[in-house]
């Protein structure tokens, strides 16, 4: 188990580089990752900034949440989004930024690309929770939290979709 | 030890106010924690967590000259400061329709009464003069479930309001 680190640590604000290497060492920082995402607080995602780590690798699990498109468990290694439809607001959180919650313009439907720890390369296509979850973590591979994409909560009609 | 008050301020509204009172409590040594302003009929309002070395009556003291230069009035109420504390919402709750007294308390009543525990709530007047709309929208917790509140608010839409009740589902990642 890996400690959370919290905002305004600056390693939150860095962006992580890729991994290169598909070894031992990299599937037990996973295994160490998804360790300290599971035990910790309810969350359905962690990137490794967020335990001060600055490589590329993010873990998504929505499959506990009812009512949920899922993959199940996803390691994310160097993921890009190669296509995003619809955008959609919805409340976040944060792990690394305690007792704040705020709304987000997500994409509702995101195409990825990303290896998993055994260096295999995977496409997915993402919607709905899922594809916030996925956002929020990739995003903090590039050194962005939620706060910097806040959208008012005042007069904010909160339409489950809204397209473009 | 320094204590937390409740300061609201009223008055009408202009450029500045905000900085003045802020920089006047900061030069003479506050503190502030959550606040809320709202331009609420061209009024200003705000009330603002104030953490402060002394009591009411100083306090009162030091931003008597702001109210008499600004035209405001101050209102300061010794509270508890329990930061860190936010309850999480999980239903939201839009309203609007035709202007009409009795809108908030008829809908909040019903809410109340399935159960609806209210921890934000913002109104607006929109429309014109001739054809005011009233539109609302609170968010809160559902202590009995959503289910109980979309029942409890059926009978409004003969009423001519709009209610829309969303569950929000905070994300944690």
């Amino acid at each position: 188990m890996f400690d959370v680190i919290t905002y305004p640590d600056p390693r939150l604000k860095q962006v992580a580089t890729p991994v290169n290497v598909f070894d031992d060492a990299l599937r037990a920082f996973v295994r160490d990752l998804e360790q300290t995402m599971r035990g910790g607080p309810p969350s359905v995602g962690i990137a490794a900034p967020q335990v001060g780590s600055t490589q590329r690798i993010a873990i998504v699990d929505v499959s506990s949440r009812p009512k949920t498109r899922s993959h199940g468990r996803l390691v994310l290694i160097n993921p890009v989004i190669t296509r995003r439809d619809g955008d959609v607001i919805g409340r976040e959180g944060c792990l690394s930024l305690p007792d704040f919650t705020g709304n987000v313009m997500r994409a509702e439907r995101i195409e990825v690309a990303a290896f998993d720890e055994n260096g295999d390369r995977n496409t997915y296509v993402f919607e709905e929770f899922e594809a916030r979850a996925v956002q929020h973590e990739i995003d903090h591979l590039d050194g962005l939290l939620f706060l910097d994409r806040l959208v008012s909560r005042r007069n904010d009609l909160f339409r489950r979709k809204v397209y473009k | 030890m320094k204590q937390w008050f409740m300061l609201t301020v009223v008055g009408t509204d202009r450029p500045g106010i905000v900085a003045r009172i802020t920089t006047r409590l900061f030069d003479n040594g506050g503190n502030l924690g959550e606040a809320s302003m709202a331009r609420l009929g061209g009024n200003f309002t705000i009330m603002l967590m104030v953490q402060y070395d002394g009591d009411t009556a100083a306090l009162q003291r030091l931003l008597a000259p702001l109210s008499a230069e600004l035209g405001l009035h101050f209102h300061i109420d010794e509270i508890e400061g329990r930061l860190h504390e936010h309850i999480v919402p999980d239903v939201r709750i839009s309203v609007y329709g035709a202007d009409r007294a009795g809108i908030v308390a008829q809908v909040t009543s019903a809410l109340a009464a399935a159960g609806f525990n209210i921890l934000d709530l913002e109104s607006d007047v929109a429309g014109t003069e001739r054809k005011p709309v009233y539109v609302m929208h609170i968010e809160g917790c559902a202590t009995r479930g959503i289910e109980a509140l979309t029942q409890a608010v059926a009978d409004f839409a003969r009423d001519g309001l709009d209610i829309r009740l969303t569950s929000i589902d905070t994300l944690m990642g």
